[in-house]
């Protein structure tokens, strides 16, 4: 039943290029969904680990740059007189290249700022972001700084029988996206519903317990920062290469906040919410344009997201799910709910 | 040597602005626990009241300042009354989006209303600068420095010496003891929440002049003011005004001797580094810690 609404899903998304000719709504179509997939990135740490990581952009920004430089080449200058000479390579390494290191970076930064809760993690993370867009800024011959990486080349693979392919048009990015999303989708709920998802609830709950049944915190949380750092460098990759250049606007706050927003509005916590809320603040922009000014768009963000915490707090997807289907007992808490909410009102 | 001065010199007036940011968001952090967001969109709404005082309504550029703390209160109260008293008792995280709403809703509304041209504001100083030795500054800053420490004297009086400072401390220590003894925790919250609010108009009305106004000046107010909270330790006001002047320290020696386009990322490396070295912050007194 489940495969089969995701089977479903799926093919309905493939379709939409067979009825839809609009350049214009392609291109939104292509963007929200490269932010879907840093969207349901956020997710696996927001929503499954209960970490308000507000730093996220910092690794999709990362993944577009280390994805721009190594399919551009670049040659700047290190301290103590070295240099960095690097010759361009196939985008396709670019893209894994900046998983690997994105992931690194989630790792660097969970293993730092997992030693903090709450509202610090919050401060920690989001200074960590800054702290990367004012050297992406800063360190003009690596990056161009506020000139911008510019012709990126789009990404080449290679099809068994076919030859190389380019993707250049609409279309095949379109279908790039749609298919690093399904595998994203993919990954993140193998994890979510793995032993070590239940590790991640069990220390949303209730850290105490869960550390007294024996879950590594540190472990824990250093696993699901590197993953969620990695689909989002990932999907910096392919911002890189579908729009083909980059400056370090791309490490703004803002960015952040979409993809918060589009988390908080599907559901965090929930598989399919951060498609719901992504495909929802990724074309509200297209239909809101004819009518509103850019920064009353924003005016009107900001108030989405308070009426949604006021109203659904929990997001779309869980709001209609507990109306419409009954729970599945595969994701039920390790941690007894009783102790969860002792836990919280001593906190409050 | 005199370089050095200078840079001190430029500390002694930024740290003071500073300063006030830092006390502001420390009362509401440590009292109401909530991270306020909208501190940064306090700091650009002072700055533009300034704008708005002096060049639209014409006048007095030193009446502006008082209208802007005024204002900032006001707003302030605003954002506590509807926003933050209905969500009393929620989790941390939904107090802190929306927040973040406010700000992203309210940054835009400056940027639609005030549109994104920085503006800047005539003062009454004369231009040539004050020459003390090897040192100068601008009267300007002078006044700028003069009023914060104003400021930070009558807050400190405020929060020490009277019966709201008393019921605001109280609250902080201890809410629900405090809430036995008859105090009026909500009108506590309120008050925190101008009060915080109105310091950072006050600082974003004095450093307006000083550089240029526009609507995402608040950005950068809003992470300095964190870096300084965290710094100085949660609720502690001299704790915050300690930070504001090591935080402008930092940005002035970081600025002057490293480079100058890092020296926003002062405040940024501060907060990682305490946060990972010491993260009660470094004048926590010991009952307050976690």
């Amino acid at each position: 039943m489940r495969l089969a609404v995701a089977l479903l899903m799926v093919a309905a998304f493939a379709s939409v290029p067979l009825w839809l000719r609009d350049p214009y709504l392609m291109n939104a179509l292509i963007t929200t969904g490269i932010f879907i997939i840093g969207a349901m990135s956020l997710n696996l740490l927001l929503g499954f680990t209960g970490q308000l990581s507000l730093g996220h952009i910092a690794f999709f920004g990362i993944g577009a740059y280390v994805s721009a430089l190594t399919s551009l080449g670049f040659d700047a200058g290190l301290p103590f007189g070295f240099r960095m000479v690097h010759e361009p390579w196939p985008p396709i390494i670019g893209f894994v290249l900046a998983i690997i290191v994105a992931g690194f970076c989630g790792y660097l930064v969970g293993l730092l700022s997992f030693r903090v809760r709450g509202a610090y993690f919050v401060i920690v993370t989001i200074s960590f972001a800054e702290v990367v867009r004012l050297v992406a800024l800063n360190w003009v011959e690596l990056t161009q700084g506020p000139l911008a990486l510019t012709n990126i080349p789009s990404i080449t693979i290679g099809l068994p029988g076919l030859g190389d392919l380019t993707l250049r048009t609409k279309l095949q990015n379109y279908y790039l996206v749609l298919a690093v999303a399904i595998i994203a989708y993919v990954l993140i709920s193998r994890l979510v519903h793995s032993h070590f998802g239940r590790a991640m609830r069990g220390l949303m709950e209730n850290e105490t317990l869960a550390v007294s049944v024996g879950i590594d915190v540190t472990k824990t949380l250093t696993l699901a920062a590197v993953i969620s750092a990695g689909i989002a460098g990932a999907a910096g990759s392919l911002y890189a290469h579908y729009i083909r250049i980059i400056d370090p606007e791309v490490f703004a706050f803002i960015n952040t906040v979409t993809m918060v927003i589009m988390v908080i509005t599907g559901g965090k916590g929930s598989l399919a919410g951060p498609v719901v809320g992504g495909v929802i603040f990724g074309l509200l922009p297209v239909f809101l344009r004819p009518i509103m000014a850019p920064e009353a768009q924003w005016i009107a963000y900001g108030g989405v997201l308070i009426v949604i915490l006021f109203v659904l707090p929990r997001g779309i997807v869980p709001s209609l799910a507990q109306r419409f289907v009954r729970p599945r007992k595969a994701i039920e808490t390790v941690v007894p709910v009783a102790f969860a909410e002792r836990d919280a009102k001593e906190h409050a | 040597m005199g370089q050095f001065l200078q840079h001190l010199l430029n500390m002694l007036v930024l740290g003071g602005t500073y300063a006030l940011l830092g006390i502001g968001l420390t009362l509401i952090f440590g009292i109401m626990n909530v991270v306020n967001f909208t501190h940064g969109v306090l700091y650009t709404f002072g700055a533009y009241i300034m704008f708005i005082v002096v060049h639209q309504l014409g006048i007095n550029f030193f009446l502006a300042l008082p209208l802007a703390v005024l204002a900032g209160w006001l707003l302030g109260a605003a954002i506590e009354l509807t926003l933050l008293r209905p969500l009393r008792g929620s989790d941390i995280d939904t107090t802190m989006l929306v927040m973040i709403g406010a700000w992203i809703a309210m940054q835009s509304g400056a940027l639609w209303i005030w549109g994104g041209v920085a503006k800047s504001v005539a003062t009454p100083f004369p231009e040539a600068p004050l020459v003390l030795g090897p040192v100068s500054v601008s009267w300007l800053r002078l006044f700028v420095l003069a009023a914060a420490a104003m400021l930070i004297v009558v807050t400190y009086l405020l929060i020490n010496k009277t019966k709201l400072g008393g019921a605001m401390r109280a609250t902080f220590q201890d809410r629900d003891t405090a809430l036995l003894m008859g105090v009026n925790v909500d009108l506590i919250y309120t008050s925190t929440f101008a009060i915080g609010s109105s310091l950072a108009a006050a600082a974003g009305a004095l450093l307006g002049p000083v550089y240029v106004i526009f609507p995402q000046m608040g950005d950068l107010a809003a992470v300095k003011a964190f870096a300084i909270v965290i710094l100085g330790g949660l609720g502690n006001i001299t704790g915050a005004v300690i930070g504001g002047f090591i935080l402008a320290l930092a940005e002035e020696l970081g600025a002057g001797y490293v480079s100058s386009g890092y020296r926003d990322a002062m405040g940024f490396l501060i907060i990682i580094a305490v946060l990972i070295f010491k993260p009660t912050g470094l004048f926590a007194r010991s009952e307050r810690v976690g």
